[in-house]
């Protein structure tokens, strides 16, 4: 192949990659295949990973469960209100993020304690108020040691876990999941770096934009 | 004239390198004490008081904050080795959440925390030495 024509056989190929497509977030999680009769023929469906419902007490001792959530595309990610690690960091870096979508009502966030003992809701309310998350689309939420870990391993896919030797007594990890609107996994960001904040920031638009 | 030009900036670095050196035992002291310190923020500090000493919210307070660092400097130590659970004022607002305790670090350490701290983040308050933080620790509240 001439010089010439290679170039614009390369063009051709970097100009596809910019198509007017949509980019989407992959779907993250355990997937299985699922047979469903459609119009009298069998065809093979896939089973994305979801959350599963959940019921804990939000900051205002009021209940929450995945009907809050319902429409909403969000952030769930786990802390304590005493963890002197890496807590700091994350919810800094989650202040960011809950600036730029503030007053967007597809949006919402979701921390969940690991922390049973001592963060009941009255020390969330406390804590997200100083803390400058002060209207409801910043969730802060308390359950019972089970549900909480459970969840967060199971079905976000984040370890946490109590520990006496870590400071604070409790490990986790202090990953940011992103969940769409229909329950799926979407995105997974280390809370404690920048970098991957501001990535999280940007795949949140291309995430809303598949909906538009 | 190159020849000349060479040796005219071989002179210029070498005086360079001579004022360089001619830098006093108390500069030198200082920046001994402030570049342990800077790497003794990074470890024990920075995660809630962030890089830029900023803090968070109204859970952490800022160290921006000169009067009141100028106000406690006897108390710094104390503060940083024993932790704080008290009600403090800083920067005109109120911080009551509990700072941990760093009991493992000794007094070189929390001399070059302090002189780090008080010298960063707008502060300018000079070298803060270990005696001085002996002195300071058997005062403690």
């Amino acid at each position: 192949m001439k010089p010439v024509s290679l170039f614009f056989a390369a063009l051709l190929v970097l100009a596809a990659c910019t198509s007017k497509d949509k980019r989407k977030l992959p779907i993250l999680g355990n997937r299985e295949p699922v047979e469903k009769t459609v119009d009298g023929k069998t065809v093979t469906d896939t089973l994305y990973q979801t959350i599963p419902d959940f019921t804990f007490l939000n900051q205002d001792s009021t209940l929450l469960t995945q009907k809050d959530f319902d429409g909403k595309i969000y952030v769930a990610d786990f802390f304590f209100t005493s963890c002197p690690s890496i807590c700091p960091i994350m919810h800094r870096n989650m202040l960011k993020v809950y600036d730029e979508f503030k007053g967007n009502d597809e949006v919402k966030f979701l921390s969940h304690t690991i922390d049973f003992k001592y963060d009941t809701p009255s020390k969330l309310k406390a804590y997200a108020n100083k803390l400058g998350a002060d209207n409801p689309q910043w969730q802060f939420a308390w359950g019972s040691r089970d549900s909480v870990y459970t969840i967060a391993e199971k079905s976000y896919l984040v370890a946490v876990n109590q520990d006496e030797n870590a400071p604070g007594g409790y490990i986790h990890q202090g990953w940011f999941i992103l969940v769409d609107k229909e329950k799926r996994l979407r995105g997974a960001y280390d809370g404690t770096k920048e970098d991957q904040v501001k990535q999280m920031i940007a795949d949140m638009h291309t995430l809303l934009e598949e909906y538009r | 004239m190159r020849r000349w030009l060479i040796s005219a900036l071989f002179l210029l670095i070498a005086v360079v390198f001579i004022t360089e050196a001619c830098q006093n035992q108390q500069d030198i002291t200082f920046a001994r004490y402030y570049t342990n310190g800077q790497a003794l923020y990074g470890k024990h500090c920075q995660n809630c008081h962030n890089a830029d000493g900023s803090g968070l919210g109204a859970l952490i307070p800022p160290l921006t904050d000169t009067v009141f660092l100028r106000n406690n400097r006897d108390n710094l130590a104390c503060i940083i080795k024993h932790g704080l659970e008290d009600t403090i004022t800083v920067k005109g607002k109120t911080f009551n959440e509990k700072m941990p305790a760093n009991h493992q670090l000794p007094d070189m350490d929390i001399a070059a925390l302090v002189t780090y701290i008080s010298n960063t983040f707008g502060n300018k308050q000079g070298l803060y030495d270990v005696a001085e933080v002996g002195k300071a620790l058997q005062n403690c509240k």
